[in-house]
Parts: structure tokens; C-alpha cells; sequence
């Protein structure tokens, strides 16, 4: 009977990872060269700030070259953090891309996008060079390592971050957060909702 | 408790794992992608609401079609993604495909142009048909079912599949990307599915 238990057991969580394995699609555009983490847990860290607090200010290397920070846009624009785990990694890999053709959506919204991971500039340069050209900067959180992502708490606790969304509006308040599994792309419609309910 | 009645809750749970297994392999798939020669796996799609798209398919009513059952001898199925690069560089040479199709009286009911937006919602296949101005069906598959049924391909992927006029048909080309262009693509289409010699 304990054999059989075991065995069930073993069965029943072979058929949840089945039903629960990581879907994606990976666009042609990265050819070979997507490392697959394989599937990760969901999440793993605790938000250091939520909806309504000031969102902590940080200024982050772009690959563009020069630094941004997120002050400079206090007054102006309203912001979107869009932290991803890791370059050359599945999921990440389209999810820029799609922020990419939808300029027009941000800019009616008068918001822009930070992409924001923990990767080096260099590596950062050749990863978003396989999706086009992007017209929102993509900073590196990469030293001192994920110190971005964990003022936000979002470093996980193997060094990369969670795929997490950030809505900052004008005066610098927190209005959405999203951490979603890691193993997802959040869908567009769900933050197209969060921009529209800006103040422009 | 009885011996026998210790078994019940250890059967159960095995069909239930049986089962859950068996809908695993057959909803999902195999993971490797359709070969010339093949049949489609059934995938089922919702007859769309549109009726421009609807009339394109020749599709009447409601409810769900499978490939088979739209009106024509070819369907070029793109397994494609909002948030692919390539699907978005290449997405005017395709709708330029279209184009050529529709624009010959000869070619325009014997070929359809579908794509099946992986991963994609329906927002998100939205977003992408107004951004390229896409003229033919687009197809959302959230959650990836049909892309497992097609053997997780990158994207874009083609598939071209031929209708014969008893129902049945056959996949006559499968490939990962290599779309060099709205003219050559339908040489190879006509040639592949054999509508050449037929025309």
C-alpha cells in the first residue's frame, strides 16, 4: 500500500508538471540561441513597495550609452518599469518585441517604458539587437547586482528578477504593480487597462 | 477499513491520472512539427465573428471549423506572434501576398491566407492586424493549444495544406520562416501543392 502510495504520488505530480509545463513560442528572429531555463518558481520575492508609495528613484546605464533615471521624467511622463528575468532567455525574449509596435498606445497614454534586467550593457546591446529597434531605453541593473530590482523587491534569490510591471504616473506615485509568474508573459490588455486609467 | 475498500481511493486516483494523461497527449500533441504528407492534427478554431472573414473561409455558422472545412483547394496556414520580430518585419510582404492572390481571378478562390497568432490573445492579435493593416483572418491561441498540436514551432512558421474535393487533405509544405518574398512564396505554394500543372 505505502509502494502504491508513492507511486501515486510520483504519478500525481508528473501530471500536474505536465499540465502545468511552460508554454511559449520563440520567434525565428533568436535563432538557436535562447538558453531554456527550463520552468521556474512561479515567484521568489517579496515586494518592497506597493500601489500608491513613492516609487524609489534609481539612475541605470542604458544601452544606448549615458544613464537615465527615473526622476527625470517626474512632471512629464508617466512611467512603466517592465523588469524581465534574464536576456537570451525564452519567455523574455518576446516580450519586448511586442511593447515594440505599440509606441502609439504608450505615447497616447503621454507614458514611456524602462525595460529594466540585471544583465550586463554588452550583453543587453546584443540581445535587443535581435528585435528590432526598440524605441524605449533598456537600462542594466547589472552593478551592484539587481540593487533596482531589489529597492522594488523584485530580485529573486538566484540573481535574476521577476517578469514584473511597474505603472508610475506624473509625480512619481506607484498606481499598479504586476508580478506575475515568471513563466508567463503578462498579457498586453491587462497594462493597456493600467495606462489608460492614467492621467495623461 | 477493509483491504478492498483501501484499494477504491488508490484506483480512482490512478484513472484519474490515466486520464488526465491521455488528455495531456491528445489536447497537446506531439512535439514535432507536421511533415509534407502529413495530416493536420484537428485543431479547432471559432468561426470568426467578422463577416468579411467569415464570407473569405466560406464559413455560414457559428460555432468552431477545422481547417478542412474552409472553401477552397489551398490553405497557407502562418503560425505567427505579435511579439515576434520576423512576424513583424515580414507582415506587409504577406499582406502583398494576399494582395497578389485576391487580384488573380484564377488564384483568389482556390488559395486562403489564415494566421494563427500563438500565444497570442485576441487583444493581442488585434493590436497586430491593425498595426499591419493584416487583410486575411487571424486567429488568437492563448494558450497555446494549437501551437503544441504543430510541434511548438518558432515563428513564423508555414504550413501549406491541400483540400481534395472528397474532404480529405494533406500538408504539402512545412517550414520554419525562409519567406523571401510574396512572389516566390507562390511560386512555391503553386508548385508544392501541384495547382500548377492543374491550372
Amino acid at each position: 500500500m505505502k509502494k502504491h502510495g508513492k507511486f501515486i504520488v510520483t504519478l500525481s505530480v508528473l501530471s500536474i508538471f505536465l499540465y502545468s509545463a511552460t508554454a511559449f513560442c520563440l520567434s525565428d528572429a533568436f535563432k538557436n540561441n535562447i538558453y531554456n531555463p527550463g520552468s521556474l518558481k512561479p515567484i521568489d520575492s517579496i515586494l518592497k513597495v506597493k500601489v500608491g508609495d513613492s516609487a524609489p528613484d534609481f539612475s541605470l546605464p542604458a544601452v544606448v550609452g549615458g544613464k537615465i533615471s527615473l526622476g527625470q521624467y517626474r512632471g512629464v511622463k508617466n512611467v512603466v518599469l517592465s523588469f524581465v528575468p534574464a536576456a537570451w532567455t525564452p519567455v523574455c525574449s518576446d516580450q519586448w518585441p511586442g511593447y515594440n509596435i505599440v509606441k502609439d498606445i504608450f505615447g497616447r497614454n503621454n507614458t514611456i517604458l524602462l525595460g529594466i534586467t540585471v544583465d550586463n550593457t554588452p550583453t543587453l546591446f546584443a540581445w535587443t539587437n535581435q528585435m528590432g529597434a526598440l524605441w524605449f531605453p533598456v537600462l542594466s541593473d547589472f552593478w551592484p547586482h539587481g540593487a533596482v530590482a531589489d529597492r522594488y523587491g523584485v530580485l529573486r534569490s538566484d540573481g535574476i528578477t521577476e517578469r514584473a510591471l511597474f505603472v508610475i504616473d506624473k509625480r512619481g506615485i506607484i498606481q499598479y504593480i504586476g508580478v506575475g509568474d515568471i513563466n508567463k508573459r503578462p498579457r498586453l490588455e491587462t497594462l493597456v487597462r493600467e495606462l489608460e486609467k492614467l492621467e495623461k | 477499513m477493509n483491504t478492498k475498500t483501501r484499494k477504491i481511493p488508490m484506483t480512482l486516483a490512478t484513472i484519474a491520472i490515466f486520464l488526465a494523461l491521455l488528455h495531456y497527449s491528445l489536447a497537446f500533441g506531439s512535439n514535432v512539427p507536421p511533415v509534407k504528407g502529413d495530416v493536420l492534427p484537428e485543431i479547432k478554431i471559432t468561426v470568426p465573428q467578422n463577416a468579411t472573414d467569415r464570407s473569405y473561409l466560406g464559413l455560414e455558422r457559428n460555432g468552431t471549423f477545422t481547417i478542412p472545412q474552409i472553401k477552397t483547394m489551398i490553405v497557407i496556414i502562418e503560425i505567427f506572434s505579435m511579439y515576434c520580430p520576423y512576424c513583424q518585419k515580414e507582415a506587409p510582404e504577406i499582406n502583398r501576398l494576399y494582395s497578389i492572390i485576391e487580384g488573380n481571378a484564377d488564384l483568389k478562390d482556390k488559395i486562403k491566407l489564415i494566421g494563427i497568432g500563438a500565444g497570442n490573445s485576441s487583444f493581442e492579435v488585434g493590436v497586430f492586424k491593425k498595426k499591419y493593416n493584416v487583410p486575411f483572418p487571424l486567429f488568437p491561441d492563448e494558450d497555446f493549444s494549437i501551437h503544441k498540436c504543430i510541434g511548438e514551432v518558432r515563428t513564423p512558421y508555414f504550413l501549406g495544406v491541400k483540400i481534395n474535393d472528397d474532404g480529405t487533405h494533406r500538408i504539402f509544405y512545412s517550414q520554419l520562416g525562409k519567406f523571401k518574398g510574396a512572389e516566390l512564396f507562390l511560386e512555391l505554394m503553386l508548385q508544392e501543392s501541384g495547382l500548377k500543372k492543374e491550372r
